[in-house]
């Protein structure tokens, strides 16, 4: 049983991360020939993918000297980074405080406030954007934190090249021929890539969805405003598809009702994705990446109202 | 005549219109066909060397054309244009 997801024992939390789930969407696959896998991150502790990116970021601090005991990290995020560095933070005895825009959904506030963390909110019209500024700024102007800083730290993909990846190939033999996952600070897609095209060069297809920010979440007063996280590098990608609040929401209700899967709408904008990359070959692997599961976004009505009836669809950083 | 769908953040520089049409069979084409219209939208939408400027993404109907052939994608009048600013987005 070794390497089998929830058939290995632990002596601490942060030790279970990882050694997620691949489990088929059989109802989904749109053609014989084609297999469609969901990586199921939502198994991890904190039930993101960011649990293994927090690690990787403590620890490579750790192991550099770059925190000590007692000290206080500062990071900015739109909620599940912030909850798996606060989970582990306190297990390791750190603070953790965390900069986040002001209209993601209440369980992401709670769950913080549960793990200890201090938050500090940023204007919810400049999305992820504006908390990444403020966050930068804090930092500049407060030497005694330390700020990882997913966007820019290789310690992010690099959980992704160590750790999914060489799952994933281990689950299915090194039989991938399509692999998507959302964008977002490009950790998960960079790391997955790098192993991918280095172990099956150019068979596998590398597809990032991402958000379409709804109008509302696009404050910027111009648009020297806009962020390019530093770790993306745009030439390992095959195709780049954006996917509408509407239609992320409409496929995380079908990854419920149809395959059993209570994910978080990031992952049914994704899964909408691998879907189509799935309809566009005759046979093969499609892989992609189930971010987090669905209880931090009960709250919105997403899993119970009709689409038109969620409130604030277009006002809420979802992802 | 391809559609262009404007975000707010440039929507001054074309009369507060949310969707444009404009003419041309690649998409630097397009583009510049709506900079001729528009000339304040030049200098948001292209660098100092012609490409793309660095936080303009610019979609071929869902599709980020710099992961296609970028300036050169071709497109055809059924085909929409979304420009959209970089903005962080994903699972953080």
């Amino acid at each position: 049983m070794e390497n089998k997801p929830c058939a290995r024992r632990f002596g601490d939390i942060v030790q279970a991360i990882g050694n997620t789930p691949l489990v088929e969407l059989k109802s989904l696959s749109p053609k014989e020939g084609v297999r469609i896998w969901a990586k199921m991150e939502s198994f991890n502790p904190t039930g993101s993918v960011k649990d293994r990116v927090a690690r990787a970021l403590i620890e490579h601090a750790e192991e550099n000297n770059l925190i000590k005991p007692g000290q206080t990290i500062l990071e900015p995020t739109s909620g599940n980074t912030g909850i798996a560095l606060a989970m582990i933070a306190k297990r390791k005895g750190y603070k953790l405080k965390v900069v986040m825009p002001d209209n993601v959904t209440q369980e992401r506030t709670q769950l913080l406030q549960m793990y200890g963390a201090e938050i500090v909110y940023s204007p919810g019209d400049q999305g992820s954007n504006g908390a990444v500024a403020m966050a930068v700024e804090m930092a500049a102007a407060d030497p005694s934190v330390y700020m990882p800083y997913q966007y820019g730290n290789p310690a992010n993909p690099l959980a992704h090249y160590n750790g999914t990846a060489k799952e994933i190939l281990q689950d299915l033999d090194g039989e991938v021929d399509a692999f998507v996952a959302g964008l977002g600070t490009g950790g998960t897609l960079m790391g997955n890539a790098r192993r991918f095209k280095e172990e099956l060069g150019d068979r596998v297809k590398i597809v990032a969805a991402e958000p379409m920010q709804g109008e509302p979440v696009q404050g910027l007063r111009s648009l020297d405003d806009g962020f390019i996280p530093e770790i993306i590098d745009l030439t390992l990608l095959d195709r780049k598809i954006f996917v509408t609040n509407r239609d992320a929401v409409i496929w995380t209700r079908k990854l419920l009702d149809e395959e059993g899967m209570f994910v978080g709408v990031s992952s049914g904008a994704i899964a909408s994705i691998a879907v189509r990359i799935a309809n566009e070959m005759d046979s093969g692997n499609v892989v992609f990446i189930v971010c987090d599961d669905g209880w931090k976004y009960l709250s919105s009505g997403v899993y119970t109202l009709p689409v038109d009836e969620v409130e604030n669809l277009d006002s809420t950083v979802w992802w | 005549m391809a559609k262009i769908r404007i975000p707010p953040v440039i929507r001054p520089s074309v009369g507060g219109e949310r969707e444009v049409v404009a003419s041309g069979a690649t998409v630097g084409e397009v583009l510049n066909a709506l900079a001729g219209d528009y000339p304040e939208v030049k200098t948001q939408l292209f660098a100092d060397d012609g490409e793309l400027n660095r936080y303009v993404n610019v979609y071929l109907n869902d599709e980020d054309v710099r992961v296609l052939d970028g300036l050169d994608t071709a497109v055809s009048d059924s085909d929409s244009l979304q420009i959209l600013p970089a903005m962080a987005g994903g699972s953080r």
